[in-house]
């Protein structure tokens, strides 16, 4: 398979991947004998050594628990967990550390504002407002709040090429929707969602709005505040951080005002058996020992990638979704699946009388890593009126020989199934 | 560079001819007039279902058949085992079954008794991949099902 012509060299705005792949130890090796290409990203991405030297450098020469010693390795290991939360909010250019809550992922921080913020202001006959293309993480703790208050889920559809049908989405919002929980970077179809004209809709109509950007962190810059998103979520394996740890960001008026989540040590300022004073922001939220080296193993990805700049990753990353787009639509009976205009980073695709099972099993003996199934977005495979999808899914190490190599493995794909 | 992966292995071992063949012709893919068993598989993994429908007569499947999607090896296992018990007890079955069983899961070899599979020994490679086993897998935890009578949906992650 020659590389696919007519797609010009790395602009300027990219940078040199090969130098790139030095950084990601895992990505030297091969599997069944071939040189491994992981394309995978969305599920999870690969760690940079600088993550790996910081979490071995916390444990290393830092490890105590945070905010209880006088001690001075307490001391430090406090310092650099309150660090890392200072550099995830410059990440995001949230207003304040207060407005920075760690969590395990994603996942748990939605499951928070829906089981704080929900429960608190999700009452009968209420509306949470989701779309047809959000993860079960954005639909299940919904369902869950919207099940024990005697609400419901209003979904905003979308079209067969995976955009939102953002005309209904306004039809959606009423005197009863209390919430809009939106994905910024569908992990399926790689849409991305016009976020800030959605939250600005929302907001007229006085309705606060989460976004889900468990994708969308590594591909492209966030700014909460230009967003004006009164929740942003994502969580830290996705972004070259380790797993465990994951951000909450919320408006400080909106997290002053939820309840607490977990009850538990760290996030009280007084207890007697009596009555508990809750602690300021963000701790209120952050009930026992929390995960400090995955926070400093976040930070640590956070400053590889914006050392690279984020604005040439997503560069660098759009190019190489063009490159992959055309070489995909050129392998036989391969049909895309997502073909909104916005799109970033993610290649889902079916092709005619094979089972993206049977997809994934034999590009793996090629050494290609690609993810198969429903991708924990059942309701909109049934929209797609498909089972599954075969997935490859890109990262800033990634690159068109990869590409390449995925193309030819489905080429066999192909031959082995006709 | 160091190699993490399993031993290279010949995917024809696992896509064995006869296994494309019934993937792209499955045989009895079909309901049955008068099934007077039937259970339903499912692979949350996957998304994979499969209705299976036997017709049994004194104890004896006398006709067997299945609808559904899934992948490869999922339909022609269907297939090839919907050929295969068609004329065996209940009993005898189960006991293809749990010879199926530790064939695809590696659990006995040499299989104590191969000459029960008979064709269904092409499903033999599927052990060496272990993601893979449940699709073989689903259309037998299916029949048992119905062998069993019992009325319930089985899932490959319900073990």
């Amino acid at each position: 398979m020659t590389s696919i012509a007519g797609i010009a060299a790395p602009s300027q705005a990219g940078f040199d991947v090969r130098r790139i792949r030095e950084d990601f130890p895992i990505l030297w090796q091969t599997v069944h004998g071939k040189p491994l290409v992981y394309l995978d990203n969305a599920a999870t991405a690969q760690k940079p050594r600088a993550v790996l030297d910081a979490l071995m450098a916390y444990y290393s020469e830092d490890n105590a628990n945070v905010h209880r010693g006088v001690h001075l390795l307490s001391e430090r290991a406090t310092q650099v967990f309150e660090d890392a939360r200072a550099t995830v909010q410059r990440f995001i250019n949230a207003a304040s550390t207060r407005e920075i809550v760690f969590t395990r992922n994603a996942t748990e921080a939605i499951n928070l504002v829906a089981q704080t913020f929900g429960r608190a202001r999700v009452g009968p006959r209420d509306e949470v407002v989701i779309s047809a293309m959000e993860h079960h993480s954005n639909i299940v703790p919904w369902q869950m709040v919207c099940e024990e208050k005697g609400a419901s889920l209003r979904v905003i559809p979308i079209t067969d090429e995976g955009a939102l049908q953002i005309e209904e989405y306004e039809r959606l919002l009423g005197p009863h929707t209390r919430l809009v929980s939106i994905v910024h970077l569908s992990n399926v179809l790689g849409t991305i969602n016009p976020v800030q004209e959605m939250i600005a809709t929302a907001h007229r109509h006085g309705v606060p709005v989460l976004v889900d950007g468990a994708q969308a962190a590594s591909h492209m810059t966030v700014d909460v505040q230009a967003l004006d998103a009164d929740f942003y979520v994502f969580t830290g394996h996705k972004l070259y951080g380790p797993t465990g740890i994951g951000v909450l960001y919320g408006k400080e008026r909106l997290l002053e005002d939820m309840p607490p989540y977990q009850g538990g040590g760290d996030m009280i300022k007084s207890v007697t058996f009596e009555k508990t004073t809750y602690n300021a922001l963000p701790y209120k939220f952050e009930a026992g020992t929390p995960n400090i080296a995955g926070a400093v193993g976040l930070a640590a990805a956070v400053d590889y990638v914006t050392g690279i700049g984020m604005d040439r990753i997503t560069a660098q990353e759009r190019e190489l979704l063009a490159y992959g787009t055309a070489a995909l639509s050129g392998v036989p009976s391969l049909r895309l699946i997502g073909t909104a205009p916005e799109k970033a980073s993610v290649l889902s695709f079916v092709m005619d009388g094979v089972h993206p099972h049977d997809i994934g099993t034999v590009v793996d003996q090629e050494g290609v890593a690609i993810r198969t199934g429903h991708h924990c977005a059942q309701p909109l495979m049934q929209r797609l009126g498909i089972p599954a999808t075969a997935r490859a899914s890109l990262a800033l190490y990634n690159t068109r020989e990869e590409i390449d190599v995925l193309a030819a493995a489905l080429h066999k794909v192909r031959e082995l199934f006709t | 560079m160091t190699d993490r992966g399993a031993p290279v292995s010949d995917l024809r071992e696992l896509y064995q001819e006869v296994i494309l063949d019934h993937n792209r012709r499955p045989r009895n893919f079909r309901t049955i007039e008068g099934a007077n068993r039937h259970a339903e598989g499912y692979n949350p993994l996957c998304g994979d279902r499969l209705s299976l429908y036997l017709k049994v007569e004194d104890g004896v499947i006398e006709d067997a058949s299945f609808q559904g999607s899934g992948c490869a090896i999922s339909k022609a296992s269907a297939s090839m085992m919907t050929d295969s018990v068609k004329g065996k007890t209940l009993s005898e079955a189960r006991d293809m079954f749990e010879q199926f069983q530790q064939m695809v899961t590696g659990n006995a070899a040499p299989l104590a008794l191969p000459e029960r599979l008979g064709k269904l020994a092409v499903f033999e490679g599927v052990r060496n991949y272990p993601a893979r086993v449940k699709c073989a897998s689903l259309a037998w935890h299916t029949l048992r099902s119905a062998v069993d009578a019992k009325d319930e949906v089985v899932s490959t992650e319900a073990e």
